[in-house]
């Protein structure tokens, strides 16, 4: 096997105190299907614990999907905790309810992309496909 | 975001300085380690060559049986064991890729969330990529690089497709094979395969109907098995001791056979 087989890795998860997966596991499916390496982690990770796998598995990206209304303090903590590390390369994209007002403010925190509810699996496999290697 | 973009010029650390971080126990540089050699790119060589030195002392555990048999409950349970005694624990998961895609869900790792923030835990995902016998192509070399970054044990968890697993025997000194009651009888037992290299087999969900029946037709075939429930943690207590009398009666022949 060669360089320019391997696949892309990215750290698939919830973050915060919803259940609600089943978003993230279609995702977390079209992505294997799209030929990529995607690390489940689950229900109800921290930061810290988003942060370390992502070290840990060496990913590319860490997609997270929140519904419970924290994403204006859990991303950011995310990539608080990636600058910390050294690991500011390791993108970050989420989906999940996050209302339209908080987008732009996420943004410039340094998240990649934010797909809302309704968005297309082939828009969010393309962006994860697109990400620099 | 930082003036350069740090996306298009990822962390590229020469080797010798990757050795040395990765001989500091560095978690980035053991995890660029094992992405560089899954890539089988030019680096392997350099790489394999800079952590076999310091790599065969850690005792490598293979955890194999099949699908849902509990092999990452198992191995939750074995790492809080060696945590109690003061071990780094090292964890290679092993999960098959798509043959027609070539990508994975690699989960193995949500029975293990608990040591996420583990500082002496490092638990790795693998593909298979396209690699047969129940481990991937990268797997061995991973070993040598958490050998070498000073881990005391290494647990490699294969993909659990059941008998054509024979390469964890040729990888680790100890292979504990997983089963749960009520997927066959003692004809299966008998056939070749994975029965054949291990050392221990762990009978697990032992409060499930039919586990005393199992335990006692595998008697016949295999010297150690043990009844558990990983859920609970009953029953890790004896399989810890009998992979430490098994680890011990290869360092009793090894003077002997070297």
């Amino acid at each position: 096997m060669t360089t320019a087989t391997t696949p892309i890795r990215v750290l698939i998860g919830k973050v915060g105190l919803d259940g609600h997966d089943r978003g993230v596991k279609l995702v977390a499916r079209a992505l294997r299907d799209s030929g990529v390496e995607v690390i489940y982690t689950g229900l109800h990770q921290t930061p810290e614990q988003v942060v370390n796998i992502a070290i840990q598995e060496d990913v590319n990206a860490i997609g997270l999907s929140i519904h419970s209304g924290a994403h204006t303090s859990l991303f950011p903590r995310v990539l608080e905790l990636l600058k910390t590390h050294h690991a500011e390369d390791i993108a970050v994209f989420g989906g999940g309810i996050i209302p339209s007002d908080d987008v732009g403010p996420l943004m410039e925190t340094g998240v990649r992309a934010l797909f809302p509810p309704g968005t297309s699996m082939s828009r969010i496999v393309e962006f994860v496909k697109g990400l620099p290697r | 975001m930082s003036g350069s973009n740090p996306l298009t010029v990822p962390e590229c650390p020469t080797i010798p300085s990757l050795l040395k971080e990765v001989r500091t126990g560095n978690m980035r540089a053991i995890s660029r380690a094992i992405s560089l050699l899954e890539t089988n790119g030019p680096e392997r060589k350099a790489l394999l060559e800079g952590v076999e030195p310091f790599s065969g002392h850690a005792p490598i555990i293979g955890i194999t049986g099949y699908p849902g048999a509990g092999k990452s409950t198992v191995i939750d349970q074995l790492i809080t064991a060696y945590r109690s005694q003061g071990k780094k624990v090292g964890v290679l998961a092993v999960d098959i890729s798509s043959s027609l895609t070539g990508g994975a869900i690699l989960g193995d790792r949500i029975r293990m969330q608990h040591h996420s923030l583990d500082e002496r835990v490092y638990i790795r995902s693998m593909g298979t990529r396209g690699h047969r016998g129940g481990l991937s192509m990268a797997t061995r070399d991973a070993i040598h690089v958490l050998d070498a970054a000073g881990y005391d044990v290494v647990l490699v968890e294969t993909i659990g497709m059941g008998q054509e697993e024979g390469e964890i025997a040729r990888i680790a000194q100890t292979v504990v094979d997983v089963v749960a009651p009520g997927l066959g009888d003692d004809v299966q037992a008998m056939k070749a395969g994975i029965l054949e290299v291990a050392h221990i087999v762990v009978v697990n969900k032992a409060d499930h109907a039919g586990a005393h029946e199992t335990l006692q037709s595998l008697r016949e075939w295999v010297p150690e098995v043990l009844l558990a429930t990983a859920t609970t943690g009953e029953g890790i207590p004896s399989l810890v001791e009998a992979i430490t009398r098994h680890q011990q009666s290869l360092e009793v022949e090894a003077p002997i056979s070297g």
